[in-house]
């Protein structure tokens, strides 16, 4: 029998591509569409998806769950789940198009909800916390359902297919947003479920990510410690929970974050300044095993921003550019310039070099 | 009546090639050969032989050799020659067995069946002679809350660690159970390596005190040699509770191998056997040892980390889950394979585990307590080559001690007679004309080479693997399957077997 996605350990080579307008102004999901559908030989047709971010501004306080069942009976255990732990201000299904090249689609959810206000004071939980471990719930506890998109005003959108192929399928077309993120897969196993594409979220951060890391085990076994747990046995997963485990529960700022999971080699900091080399060593000393290594180039979404990141080695390709307030990442050039071809600024940053392409005002996306 | 034994190994002399130099009767402090001057001949005793091989690497015209007698008492699948040879030694002499070094039984060796993973097309192998491959690593507490500065830089609030350049370390080898010269030859190699090498329970030297940045220095039951400047002097301190080769009782230092050296620096008289108390006696529970552990902290200003060596043992991942809520910052596992310069045979063969299971047990709880970042953890207790150390640190090691390895390198030939005192390398003896033959010059630098060419091994077989960080191979077990593995042996390893994927 074949396998469900989390069942084995599946790696996968990939394409990614991202945009953000720092200005905060929307730009519809079509340009997407259009970038990833040049790299289209990097996927192999099992699994696109794509992450936006400012798509529901007439829903920005609540958090936005999308859904995957199997069948109505995980759709009615996961309502009264959620009717239970939240206050449910709209559900819907997803809106799609019936395309022949999209086949065997789960039912498609989506719930804008808020935490029930004395179930959350009950919980002793920071409110993101309660909104993790709900999400969490449901995929573990609850057979045939699965949280795949769970921030504010942000969404996660993917399936089996080529990405360009899922990308019309979820009429992307219709949603605006100021950044926006997008993954080809090209798994080296053949998964059948959709859960397993790729954006991988948690609450508003969004993974897209190309490589097969070497330190996965290390990685896992270490941050399974805290709490979580990683189902599904991909690379994505587990750098995402590193990024959410760093950043919203250790506090570390998005740089230091890169530093420590892609950290400069020894030989390198000891070139740095004295600071540098301070406090590069300390985060090295500190969280030595959530280094990644292993080929692997990122772009992690992020509520009012972006940020690339390849490992040390840079064994994976990341091309930036921009033009005036508009920024581009992608495994291609060429998926950058098929959208915008005069960009003024094209650039590979190095191997564990973070570059961070953020909204002006930060305030104007929350 | 003392019945006759037959020895275990005849000198055989190549009549021929014997030039009568002499030089193997000068060589054996245990007067193996011997010259008749009649027959002009020279004599060899195999009764007297224990197999060191002096005299075969230093005769000049390669005349001798060692073999094992072919003398078999009638075959016997259950009371083989050596335990027949036992009973009547023991009949003899109403005693307890001795011996040294590690287990050498026939017993499943679990290294051998794990084999290691390598990347290719999905991912690359790095070649660590055009890349960076990263063997250095920090022992000791990583828990350590974040906060920052009024300019929002992070400060340091981590505990002491230990920085290593390499992830070997020289495990506890007393100064008297090993001679002065060996431990100069370690304490310079350590020094070199970028890593430590470890004083054991006898004190230290006070020629040595110079190397304090890479010695770990041993606090055990005997509590020898301990006192202010010892501790002050150490880079870390080790609370020796327990050892591979012998679990459940003290060290063992025969009064043949206390000279005044050895007395002065252990502070016990001469020529008196030292047996270590079995338990530390103020040391009856796990609350007593963290009373240990902080009053070490206590003496030294917090300024070291503190190690707790326990033997590998069937309860093993439960005390370790107790030393690492006992304060202490590294805890170090000993299988039952480690060395020993004395120990009660019975005990030596048939107590403890093998470090590989024990190590896998505990690393996996101190995770599922989510406290495994509240100590690194060292294997030793029989590391042999570089895939050894390989392995450890993918089941779960942070680093591994070497005992063994680095006595072979100094020229120890295993023959498993340290307790006599008389070894003819200059190692496990106090015999002033023997230390002399291990010329430290020599000596460190061929520990340099052991671990460097170690080093060089293991930075190909993670470049193999696409890791180049020693940090990221830590705890990998997808890196390892097991081979000739029965279901529970995979399951108390936390591996899958050779063939299954990822």
């Amino acid at each position: 029998m074949l396998m469900r996605e989390g069942q084995f350990r599946n790696p996968s080579g990939c394409a990614v591509t991202g945009i953000i307008d720092r200005s905060g102004k929307p730009m519809s999901g079509e340009c997407m569409i259009q970038s990833i559908a040049v790299m289209h030989d990097r996927s192999n047709g099992l699994g696109g998806g794509f992450a936006g971010y400012g798509i529901y501004p007439h829903y920005k306080d609540f958090y936005a769950f999308h859904l995957f069942f199997d069948g109505k009976g995980a759709r009615a255990e996961t309502e009264a789940f959620l009717g239970r732990h939240f206050e449910i201000a709209y559900a819907s299904e997803i809106r799609t198009r019936k395309l022949p090249s999209i086949t065997d689609e789960p039912l498609i959810y989506r719930y804008f909800v808020t935490p029930l206000s004395r179930k959350l004071a009950d919980s002793h939980l920071d409110e993101r916390e309660y909104v993790a471990r709900c999400a969490n719930r449901i995929n573990v506890q609850i057979g045939g359902a699965y949280v795949f998109s769970c921030g504010k005003n942000m969404g996660i959108f993917k399936g089996v297919g080529y990405p360009e192929d899922i990308g019309r399928y979820y009429c992307l077309e219709e949603y605006s947003g100021y950044a926006w993120t997008c993954h080809g897969r090209y798994p080296t196993n053949t998964p059948g479920w959709w859960g397993g594409a790729h954006p991988f979220g948690l609450l508003d951060f969004s993974i897209v990510h190309n490589g097969e890391i070497s330190s996965y085990d290390a990685n896992r076994r270490y941050i399974e410690m805290f709490g979580y747990r990683c189902t599904l046995q991909t690379d994505t997963e587990v750098i995402t929970y590193i990024i959410d485990y760093l950043v919203r529960k250790r506090g570390l700022t998005l740089k230091e974050t890169a530093h420590v999971i892609a950290a400069s080699f020894w030989s390198t900091i000891a070139d740095k300044d004295e600071e540098a080399k301070e406090q590069e060593t300390l985060l090295r000393r500190m969280f030595p095993s959530l280094l990644i290594t292993g080929p692997f180039s990122i772009i992690l979404g992020y509520t009012g921003g972006l940020m690339t990141l390849g490992d040390r080695l840079k064994l994976r390709s990341m091309v930036c550019a921009e033009k005036g307030d508009v920024a581009y990442m992608a495994s291609e050039e060429s998926a950058i310039r098929a959208i915008e071809p005069n960009v003024e600024k094209v650039y590979s940053p190095a191997g564990g070099e973070p570059v961070l392409f953020e909204v002006y005002d930060k305030e104007s996306v929350r | 009546m003392n019945i006759y034994i037959q020895p275990e190994y005849e000198v055989v002399r190549d009549r021929d090639r014997c030039i009568g130099c002499r030089v193997c009767e000068r060589q054996c402090a245990n007067l193996v050969h011997s010259y008749d001057a009649e027959a002009g001949k020279m004599q060899a005793d195999s009764a007297l032989c224990v197999n060191c091989h002096r005299c075969v690497c230093v005769c000049p015209t390669h005349a001798l050799k060692i073999v094992k007698s072919d003398d078999t008492y009638k075959v016997n699948g259950n009371w083989g020659n050596q335990t027949i040879n036992e009973v009547y030694r023991q009949a003899n002499s109403g005693g307890v067995l001795l011996s040294s070094m590690g287990n050498p039984k026939e017993y499943p060796v679990f290294w051998d069946k794990m084999l290691i993973n390598a990347s290719q097309v999905t991912n690359p192998p790095i070649d660590p002679l055009r890349e960076p491959m990263e063997t250095r690593l920090w022992l000791g507490k990583r828990t350590s809350v974040i906060e920052r500065d009024e300019r929002g830089k992070l400060k340091n609030k981590l505990s002491p660690q230990l920085e290593l350049k390499v992830p070997i370390l020289f495990s506890a080898m007393s100064y008297g159970s090993i001679s002065y010269n060996a431990h100069e030859s370690l304490a310079r190699a350590a020094q070199e390596l970028g890593t430590f090498y470890n004083t054991g329970e006898g004190g230290l030297h006070k020629d040595f005190y110079k190397y304090g940045k890479n010695t770990i220095v041993q606090v055990a039951s005997g509590r020898f040699g301990v006192y202010k400047d010892y501790l002050d002097t150490a880079a870390a301190i080790e609370i020796k509770m327990g050892q591979g080769a012998k679990p459940g009782i003290g060290g063992h230092l025969p009064g043949e191998k206390i000279s005044a050296d050895v007395s002065e620096t252990r502070m016990i008289p001469q020529g008196v056997d030292a047996i270590s108390p079995a338990p530390h006696h103020d040391i009856y529970s796990i609350e007593d040892l963290r009373q240990l552990v902080y009053s070490l902290k206590e003496a030294t200003d917090y300024k070291k980390p503190v190690i707790v060596k326990i033997a590998a043992v069937h309860n093993c991942a439960a005390i370790a889950s107790g030393i690492a809520r006992s304060g202490a910052d590294i805890l170090a596992i000993d299988g039952y394979r480690g060395g020993t310069g004395a120990a009660p045979t019975r005990i030596r063969d048939n107590v403890g585990i093998p470090i590989e299971l024990a190590l896998a047990q505990v690393d996996q709880r101190l995770r599922e307590e989510g406290i495994r970042d509240e100590v690194s953890i060292l294997a030793g207790g029989s590391i042999r080559s570089s895939a050894d150390v390989i392995k450890a640190i993918a089941l779960g090691a942070d680093a591994c001690y070497i005992g063994t390895a680095a006595l072979l390198a100094l020229g120890c030939h295993l023959c498993r007679t340290c307790h006599t005192g008389k070894c003819n390398w200059g190692i496990a003896t106090q015999r002033p004309d023997l230390v002399k033959r291990l010329n430290p010059d020599i000596g460190y630098k061929r520990l340099v080479n052991l671990v460097t060419a170690w080093n060089h091994e293991i930075q190909e077989m993670m470049g193999g693997m696409g890791i180049n960080s020693i940090e990221a191979l830590r705890g990998n077990r997808l890196m390892l399957r097991g081979i000739g593995l029965t279901d529970t042996e995979l399951s108390v390893l936390g591996i899958k077997y050779a063939g299954e994927s990822m």
